[in-house]
């Protein structure tokens, strides 16, 4: 049967084919004539920087700070120039044809194919030739933005600009080599720098308006260690959406591009790193100790580049454009309201955008289906192994119900299916152990765990509302509708810093959510009551089985608070001090804690958030603290779930 | 009327007889002799004798036309009613009785035929003009009077007021507003109050420079009254053959020399208005007052809400000794625009000074008459190829600014150096007067143009704004695009004309007119596309900074968008003008708010 919410998506042809049967160097040296922005004057990157620093923005901030502080203008002038040359990037043609030949080697050496879908790229070049563009890609491994380059110099596309981490830089041979590939860098944080914050959001703008080249950014901001989409970051998005807002571009369009990974190389630094294991600071010669991956097989890559979203038609009605009309458009104003909510909106929409799109491999359902497998017989402590044949039923059972949801699966035939599984079943094992503490044994098991829930994380957003809405049945006090809706709206807000859910959307959701559950068969809805049906028992288990992990990790983290966090706990020790807690319950085998996964810092991190926002815990002077006396209904649910 | 014949400086002998439509279209812009057609052999001719252009052959029109709008001369759309006004598909008028009985015993003459009734229900608005067109006629006077004078016009007030009659004044009937649209939902009877016959310059007071004349006097016969003592106004809006001088007061007009002689309300010293509460008008002719706000104010830009002005003293200077034309050639809109700014703010601004697009050059350029010299067309492919070649202009981004200077001849060849070195700083090339002058031409000429097109599936219309200088590329930008891309939402067939020109300088900002025509081909409701994709370029307007309107007025065209663009107070103020002067809205055109 068909799906039930199903949109339509672009066939992929595999790029890696034809590097594969012709020259790599002639590829390379290859003519190279893309489609340009229709009113683009064309300018050298030098002048570029010029404009920059003569505009009236900078120059209106310049002057500000010299009144601020007391220095002379040419000195903070000076700054500026110099804040911009350590942020510029020096795009040339011959260092992208540089990457196009060794890419082309390393590629064909690590994955098997890179597929795109090449209507979107058609899309994406009409779009570059009639509106400045926006590149949005997800942001799951530092391959991302090389990989983006190399398609769009592929496809005859204009090279990208793209906004980089400053930790780039740290590499010295490797920073360069990517500034001349289109990277600019940009600090991680620099909060209340005006000079900076004027340079950079002036650069971004001028590059963006000329039409000098498509902007690339990663709308999450950082890598995601858990493969799950992050709360959007709104400074660039609001960067580039301000030349709109202000009139001065017709358009801007933003292009989400869904880059889907079989294996991410970083996939088992991920995993230690949220165990506490620090990420190794990005440096030169880590980069040639990493050339062992060469050796392994990452499957192959899909890269979706979904359509593009006009900023107009997202303000139509949204933004009143009028506000600016009084105030020169150079001087800079944080964004009212009105202006924050859009923005904060339009990015969880690109991000869902970017989700929609992301390409599903049998791993992901089949390591969603070994997790809960595994706590299940965790739970009986069992410590029998799955029947492949079993496995097999299950899956077919989870891809139809999967695809009903509108997933996009890439499910190969049946014979490949089952050596895949066996493929993954090795993963799952993983290596014996040969450590010595239990401490070590349960972090080791953790890495295995936190490895398979980053291939289960990749089809949450698929199940993530109808689970929301199987939680809420199984939680709530009745079947009534509205009871069920409350209780939904509920764990829907709690979760909120967890999962990608937009903000207001609660009754859509809860819909969306009814409707997928009714349509499938799986619930009816008589009379404002629900009904789970005969055979919605299945989906409903599984579903609510699915946020079971995380409904433990954040009553973990109260329990924590409650019981063991002391006077003076920073934002910093935070983590390290729920880590140890988890590690010594679940090692005496304390209040039922099954879910090894709590012990990822990034569940962790989000609950602390959450209940902040919730107001269940505050900060005073940078000390984290239950509210006393605790009064947060939040907290108490959480609390009451556990008793129960 | 009381006045002695002799103390009269001027009567406008002109035109404007009772019986308008004898020698105007009623259905169409203009004269009944002027008009644009295609030929026999598919060549756009003018007719008439009144335009340098009449009786020429415009050779580049047809390729233009057809490939601008994707139309053909193969399918006419011509006006379904015969120029002869079919009178009885005009409702029958609703007559106040006691008021006609009234009104005749004072001798003013009055008609309630169905052809001057229907002349002065609209102004020239493409929704209008489409349905006079098509013959179709919606709420329309039900009586017309013709005041000859100040006092003839107190009686009717105070006739219409006794009787509770609706007046809508009416001058030369040029409005872009949809301001004299007969309300729908007005039941009383409307009497429309025609100034046409209140033509004449009273006195010329030469000591002051100053000039009394009666509101209803057309712009042409004004400056012309005037030249003949060797004077002039300076006034001169596009329209100004038509448009009278109570219009441009109540309208807040503005002429194309406005930068020697300044818009109408820096060039009127005194008003008379006709009111329901009385005459409203000021005790002496100072030049300038503090005396809290100026209550000329509550009377420009009434737009016939608040009374009908009767008499105005307007400023007038010595007829300039030496004009000339000219031209500059930018390689691109930007630097034209550039050009422009600098200029006003150097406050070195000609007389007039434009600046057109792309697109209405290679427009301009399709109008040029057939010409009859091989030596001239010579000169003008030399022209071409130095420009395009030896300059390296791009044809499809050159953009052409058109000048005219005023004055003493020396200081008027000073200027033309001063703005030509400025120009010289932003690429421009000077290209000749005879290229400005043909600019100002067609100025006149355009609305016959509109004409044409609709006998060819192709309707259009032109509005304006003013805005900031930071934001003038801007504007022009996003609303030219935004009426593209609305066309080709709204199922627009053919892609739209869509063009922009930049027409005043002020030292904050300019105004900026836009055109906007396309053929309707395939288009059920061809008018409420077109209003459509009006609506949404005056939106986008706004949004860019712009004003709901430099000179063409509120009207009802634009009365939605009256809150959001002087505030909810000041709508308040306003509107407790109108209370207090005409509590019983016999001024109901309904107008502005």
């Amino acid at each position: 049967n068909g799906s039930v919410f199903y949109p339509k998506r672009d066939d992929f042809e595999d790029i890696l084919e034809e590097r594969r049967n012709s020259s790599d160097l002639r590829y390379a040296l290859r003519c190279y004539i893309p489609v340009l922005y229709k009113e683009l004057t064309p300018c050298k990157a030098s002048e570029l920087k010029s404009m920059v620093l003569q505009s009236d923005q900078l120059r209106y901030v310049i002057n500000q700070v010299c009144k601020e502080t007391g220095m002379a203008a040419d000195e903070v002038q000076a700054e500026a120039a110099a804040i911009l040359e350590e942020m510029a990037h020096r795009l040339q043609l011959s260092t992208i044809r540089f990457f196009a030949f060794t890419l082309s080697k390393v590629f064909k050496t690590l994955f098997r194919s890179i597929c795109v879908n090449e209507e979107g790229i058609q899309r994406l070049q009409q779009a570059i030739h009639e509106h400045p563009v926006v590149l949005l890609p997800s942001h799951r491994s530092y391959m991302d933005f090389l990989l983006m380059s190399y398609i769009l110099y592929t496809y005859d596309l204009a090279l990208p600009v793209i906004a980089a981490g400053m930790d780039f830089m740290a590499m010295k041979f490797v920073g360069e080599m990517l500034r001349m590939s289109g990277a600019f860098f940009i600090r991680r944080s620099f909060g209340g720098d005006k000079l900076y914050w004027a340079v950079f959001s002036e650069y971004v703008k001028t590059m963006l308006k000329n039409g000098f080249a498509p902007v690339e950014f990663f709308l999450e901001g950082t890598r995601s260690r858990t493969c799950k989409s992050l709360t959007p970051k709104l400074g660039l998005l609001n960067i580039v959406m301000d030349p709109f807002l202000k009139g001065e571009v017709f358009d801007v369009s933003l292009v989400p591009v869904s880059i889907s990974y079989e294996r991410i190389l970083e996939e088992a630094l991920y995993a230690r790193e949220l165990l506490g294991v620090p990420k190794p600071k990005e440096s030169t010669s880590g980069l040639f100790k990493a050339r062992k991956v060469l050796s392994e097989d990452y499957g192959s890559i899909h890269v979706y580049f979904g359509q593009p979203v006009s900023v107009r038609s997202l303000a139509q009605n949204r933004v009143d454009r009028c506000q600016f009309n009084l105030i020169p458009r150079h001087i800079p104003r944080k964004p009212g309201e009105d202006i924050h909510s859009f923005v904060n909106d339009s990015a969880y929409r690109l991000v869902r955008a970017q989700e929609e799109n992301m390409v599903l491999k049998p791993w992901v359902l089949l390591a969603s289906l070994l997790l809960q497998n595994h706590h299940q017989m965790q739970v009986a402590e069992q410590k029998q192994e799955m029947a492949l044949d079993e496995l097999t039923e299950q899956a077919v059972w989870l891809r139809d119900l999967s695809r009903q949801y509108g997933a996009f699966l890439h499910w190969p035939g049946t014979v490949q299916a089952q050596s895949s599984f066996k493929t993954l079943l090795k993963i799952n094992h993983g290596e014996p152990c040969s450590t010595v503490t239990p401490e070590e044994e349960l972090l080791n098991q953790a890495v295995i765990i936190l490895s398979c829930a980053s291939y289960r994380n990749q089809a949450l957003h698929i199940f993530l509302r109808p689970a929301l809405l199987a939680s809420a049945i199984h939680t709530a006090s009745s079947s009534n509708k509205q009871e069920v809706y409350n209780s939904f709206s509920f764990l829907r807000n709690m979760f909120s810093n967890e999962f990608i859910l937009c903000p207001g959307a609660t009754v859509q959701d809860f819909e969306e959510a009814c409707y997928l559950l009714v349509k499938t068969g799986a619930l009816q809805i008589n009379q404002q009551e629900f009904v789970v049906t005969e055979r919605g028992h299945r989906t409903l288990g599984f579903l609510t089985r699915m946020l079971d992990p995380f409904l433990q990790g954040y009553q973990v983290v109260c329990r924590f608070l409650c019981e063991d966090a002391t006077e003076g706990l920073t934002e910093k020790q935070f983590v390290p001090a729920v880590r140890k807690f988890i590690i010594r319950h679940i090692l005496t085998g304390f209040c039922r804690l099954r879910y090894t996964e709590v012990l990822s810092s990034d569940l962790q991190k989000n609950s602390l958030a959450a209940l902040l926002r919730l107001g269940a815990v505050q900060k005073l002077k940078g000390y984290v603290g239950v509210c006393h006396p605790c009064t947060s209904v939040c907290f108490d649910w959480l609390r009451q779930k556990q008793a129960s | 009327c009381g006045r002695q014949p002799g103390s009269i400086v001027g009567v406008s002998n002109h035109i404007w007889q009772i019986k308008r439509q004898e020698i105007m279209k009623w259905n169409g812009w203009g004269y009944s002799d002027s008009r644009f057609f295609f030929n026999k052999k598919g060549q756009a001719e003018f007719t008439g004798r009144r335009y340098r252009l009449s009786g020429l052959i415009i050779p580049g029109l047809k390729d233009w036309f057809e490939s601008t709008f994707g139309a053909s001369l193969q399918h006419k759309t011509p006006a379904t009613v015969s120029p002869i006004l079919n009178s009885s598909a005009v409702q029958p008028p609703t007559l106040n009785e006691a008021f006609v009985e009234e009104l005749k015993s004072t001798g003013i003459p009055l008609s309630h035929d169905a052809e001057d009734r229907v002349f002065r229900a609209h102004g020239h608005c493409l929704h209008e003009i489409f349905a006079l067109r098509e013959g179709k006629f919606g709420r329309v006077p039900d009586m017309v009077v013709w005041p000859n004078c100040h006092n003839d016009v107190v009686k009717i007030v105070e006739l219409a007021c006794k009787h509770n009659v609706c007046l809508i004044p009416y001058g030369g009937g040029t409005s872009v507003s949809s301001a004299l649209e007969c309300p729908p939902e007005e039941t009383r009877s409307i009497v429309s109050l025609d100034t046409s016959q209140m033509n004449r310059i009273l006195w010329i007071d030469e000591k002051n420079l100053t000039a009394h004349v009666e509101a209803g006097i057309v712009g042409q016969d004004l400056e012309r009254l005037l030249n003949e003592s060797g004077y002039c106004t300076g006034h001169e809006p596009d329209s100004m053959e038509f448009s009278s001088l109570g219009g441009w007061v109540a309208t807040r007009a503005s002429g194309m020399k406005k930068n020697v002689y300044g818009n109408i309300e820096d060039l009127v010293v005194h008003v008379k208005m006709v009111t329901p509460q009385g005459v409203i008008e000021k005790s002496c002719q100072g030049p300038r007052m503090s005396t809290g706000p100026d209550v000329h104010h509550f009377i420009m830009g009434s737009e016939g809400t608040l009374g009908v002005v009767t008499e105005v003293t307007m400023k007038i200077r010595p007829m300039p000794e030496y004009q000339k034309y000219g031209s500059v050639v930018f390689p691109n809109f930007e630097q034209g625009v550039a050009c422009l700014r600098e200029v006003a703010r150097q406050r070195c601004a000609p007389a007039s000074i434009r600046l057109m697009d792309n697109e209405q050059f290679k427009f301009g350029h399709a109008l040029k008459p057939q010409v009859s010299s091989i030596f001239t067309s010579f000169l003008d492919g030399l022209k071409k190829f130095y420009i395009t070649k030896f300059k390296g202009f791009d044809p499809n981004r050159l953009c052409v600014a058109t000048l005219l200077f005023e004055g003493d001849r020396e200081k008027v060849l000073q200027h033309e150096k001063q703005v030509y070195d400025i120009a010289a700083k932003f690429g421009g090339l000077a290209a000749g007067e005879d290229n400005g002058q043909r600019g100002y031409m067609l100025t006149f000429v355009i609305a016959y143009l509109r004409d044409l097109g609709m006998d060819y599936y192709v309707i259009g219309e032109s509005f304006e704004t003013s805005v900031p200088w930071d934001r003038v590329l801007d504007i022009c930008r996003n609303v030219k695009a935004r009426i593209i891309r609305e066309c080709k939402d709204k199922g627009v067939q053919f892609s739209p004309l869509s063009t922009c020109r930049v027409t005043q300088t002020y030292d904050a900002g300019a105004c900026v007119y836009f055109y906007f025509a396309f053929n309707y081909r395939g288009l059920s409701d061809p008018v409420h596309v077109y209003e459509q994709v009006e609506h949404a370029a005056r939106e986008e307007i706004l949004a860019n900074g712009g004003s709901l309107s430099h000179h063409h007025g509120v009207g009802k065209l634009r009365k939605e968008w009256m809150r959001d663009t002087i505030s909810k107070v000041g709508m308040g103020m306003l509107k407790s003008v109108k209370d207090y002067v005409d509590p019983n809205n016999i001024f109901g055109n309904r107008n502005l708010l």
